[in-house]
């Protein structure tokens, strides 16, 4: 017989648990490129030049990290409230759509008006589109999982009928496309001659912001307490709704800003394919950094990794480039069997007898 | 309103609201079936997409049409086993699990299709499942195209609905599956397996949503395209709750569903570009959020949904 005993918590199995479910599912990748008849040790050797091989492509990886760390954030902070906010793809749509409506010539000021600006109108649009879902979990008890979902269809929708209609740009040879950002607006450069922009040091700083909120003030406290027992919450005076609208805001917002640093930090205009998942694949970033904001920034850096890794190794090899969703995808998993790891341990019991 | 009314009045838009409604029929089915056993499987939009790549390459390949079917539910029923694994004996977050599930399902699904057809521009095609005319009914005028000139998967679909119906309703073994969504100490307690009932419910579920998947490429298109299944598994987690978990509203359910969705194409063409197209191809979504909304007060969820149960811990 085997019985599941819970672990006593120790940081360093917390610590070893993500890296290990990371490592992981980097090495069951050799399952599809064996199956896809590549040779593996190339494949491994490839992905890992195409991460650590040049500046270009370290500013690459931070470059892809940069949305990944907001969304990740975004979805980090919803779950800490337990607020399943699903959709991240859909808030970083209508965050890059506001930051076009304000952005691309409405109203000339000078960068350190118009840079704000962008940020503010972004955060706004993404906060309103989690708001709604939090609203309708709160008043009419709707699974905010299935709402954020769906509205993630909406809402790309949505941003493809302003793209061909009032958003258009009238000198983009008739693709949906809006018209190009502001130079005043645009997010600087980090490095020069790179595409790596200012995105990144936002993500950063708010990284460290809410692991100070979340950890060091009352209001992270009620979230953390909404989380863990919404129902003790509320027995001990939390505002429960007003909670959780809260956490909603920002998570929204988070995923509003991903959208605006990848309009105005590096494409410059807005396109219906802006974002290759990059919501959903911050929910993977948020599980793999156990929900820690300061964890989201490393493991952001590792999803971002797998993607352009995987992506210059697909190309190079000729294998299909849903490699890096593969491997995305079985992080998610590797890394929710890993928290069972560091949670519980198995115990081999005799029958009748102490548990060995 | 005469429009409208010229709408309702055609065979061909009752006939396009069952098509629109069949994939639905089996996926509601198979997440009422995971739920009632108490496990949510938001797995179901990687699923459906797994079901419509492995059918559609299973008839490709040479394994006919119904070889196709069931390569689509055994795709199906694979990734509920793993999703089950995740959720059942190790009691992990079945919100976490569903959407790995999801994820991983769906980009396997591009891989495979991918690495088999590395250099196609347009898909490759296969000849799909065709109508089967009722002898008799289908010459019938209005109600035989409406109603009698539907593939055999719609056939199916509606078999399933009662199927499930009958076996949980009706039979020890549903008995069973709905008591260890609701009570799983007791069902412990009259020692059948937690574990087995759970596991078991998932697989049959997801096999369900696979054929909805399947559906796609092999009745009611000819070929798989990515993002083909667009949020239609999403929808049947929404029509689950406005069904209250019982197998003919679920029907009922994504019947109105299917009728509302032929009728929006249909206005859309009517309105011919007065209104953007999107709007329309927005509606969809946002009436299952409304169908969710409405049913989310008065739900009366399966009572151990989502609570993990470990033997020998009551």
């Amino acid at each position: 017989m085997i019985r599941i005993e819970p672990r006593a918590p120790s940081p360093l199995v917390n610590l070893a648990v993500p890296v290990l479910a990371a490592l992981v599912a980097l090495l069951l990748a050799a399952i599809p490129l064996a199956l896809a008849g590549a040779d593996l040790g190339q494949a491994f050797a490839l992905m890992w030049q195409g991460v650590f091989g040049s500046l270009f492509t370290v500013t690459e990886t931070l470059t892809r990290a940069a949305p990944l760390i907001l969304t990740g954030l975004a979805a980090a902070f919803a779950f800490r409230a337990r607020l399943w906010n699903i959709g991240g793809e859909g808030q970083l749509y209508l965050g890059a759509l506001a930051a076009v409506a304000v952005g691309t010539g409405a109203i000339s000021a000078p960068p350190a008006v118009m840079i704000p600006l962008v940020l503010l109108a972004g955060a706004l649009a993404g906060a309103l589109a989690m708001a709604l879902p939090a609203l309708l979990k709160i008043r009419f008890g709707a699974d905010e999982v299935v709402t954020t979902l769906l509205l993630n269809f909406v809402v790309l929708l949505f941003v493809q009928m302003m793209l061909e209609g009032p958003f258009k740009d009238p000198m983009g040879m008739g693709w949906p496309q809006s018209e190009p950002i502001v130079d005043a607006a645009m997010l600087p450069p980090l490095v020069e001659r790179m595409r790596l922009h200012a995105g990144l040091l936002i993500g950063l700083v708010l990284a460290l912001v809410l692991h100070v909120v979340l950890g060091r003030t009352a209001w992270g406290l009620r979230i953390r307490a909404v989380g863990e027992n919404p129902a003790a919450a509320a027995h001990a005076g939390i505002p429960v709704g007003r909670t959780l609208i809260g956490a909603a805001l920002v998570s929204g917002g988070l995923a509003g800003l991903a959208g605006v640093g990848e309009v105005a930090g590096l494409k410059g205009y807005l396109t219906a394919d802006l974002s290759p998942g990059y919501g959903y694949a911050g929910i993977v970033v948020a599980m793999l950094a156990r929900l820690s904001p300061l964890g989201v920034v490393a493991a952001a850096l590792f999803i971002a990794g797998v993607f352009v890794g995987a992506d210059s190794m697909s190309r190079a090899i000729g294998v299909s480039s849903y490699l890096a969703d593969l491997v995305v995808a079985i992080a998610l998993l590797t890394v929710l069997v890993g928290g069972f790891v560091s949670q519980y341990r198995l115990v081999r019991v005799r029958a009748g007898g102490e548990g060995a | 309103m005469t429009e409208v009314l010229e709408i309702l009045a055609n065979a061909n838009f009752w006939a396009a609201a069952i098509r629109i409604a069949t994939p639905l029929v089996f996926g509601v089915l198979g997440a009422l079936i995971c739920e009632r056993a108490g496990v949510l499987n938001l797995g179901i939009e990687g699923i459906f997409t797994a079901g419509a790549m492995a059918g559609w390459m299973a008839a490709w390949l040479g394994a006919g049409l119904w070889g196709g079917v069931l390569a689509a539910a055994l795709t199906g029923a694979g990734f509920g086993l793993l999703h089950a694994l995740l959720t059942v004996p190790l009691g992990l977050s079945q919100h976490v699990s569903g959407l790995g599930i999801t994820l991983l399902a769906t980009s396997a699904a591009y891989f495979a299709y991918r690495t088999a057809l590395p250099d196609v521009s347009s898909p490759p095609r296969i000849e799909p499942f065709g109508a089967l005319d009722i002898p008799v009914l289908s010459e019938l005028p209005f109600l035989g195209p409406a109603l009698f000139q539907h593939t055999a998967l719609t056939w199916l679909a509606l078999a399933m609905v009662a199927l499930v119906w009958w076996v949980l309703a009706r039979t020890p073994l549903g008995l069973a599956i709905r008591a260890v969504g609701d009570n799983p100490d007791a069902v412990d307690a009259q020692g059948l397996s937690v574990y087995g009932l759970r596991i078991g419910a998932v697989m049959a579920g997801s096999a369900l949503m696979a054929v909805g998947g399947a559906f796609l490429t092999m009745a009611a298109f000819d070929a798989f395209f990515f993002g083909m299944v667009n949020g239609r598994g999403w929808i049947c987690i929404a029509l689950v709750i406005f069904a209250s978990w019982r197998p003919w509203k679920a029907l009922l359910g994504a019947l109105l569903f299917g009728a509302f969705d032929a009728f929006q194409v249909r206005l859309q063409t009517e309105l011919g570009g007065a209104v953007p197209g999107q709007i329309f191809l927005m509606a969809p979504y946002l009436l299952s959020i409304v169908a969710l909304v409405l049913a989310a007060r008065r739900a009366d969820y399966p009572r151990a949904l989502l609570t993990p149960w470990f033997k020998g811990q009551r």
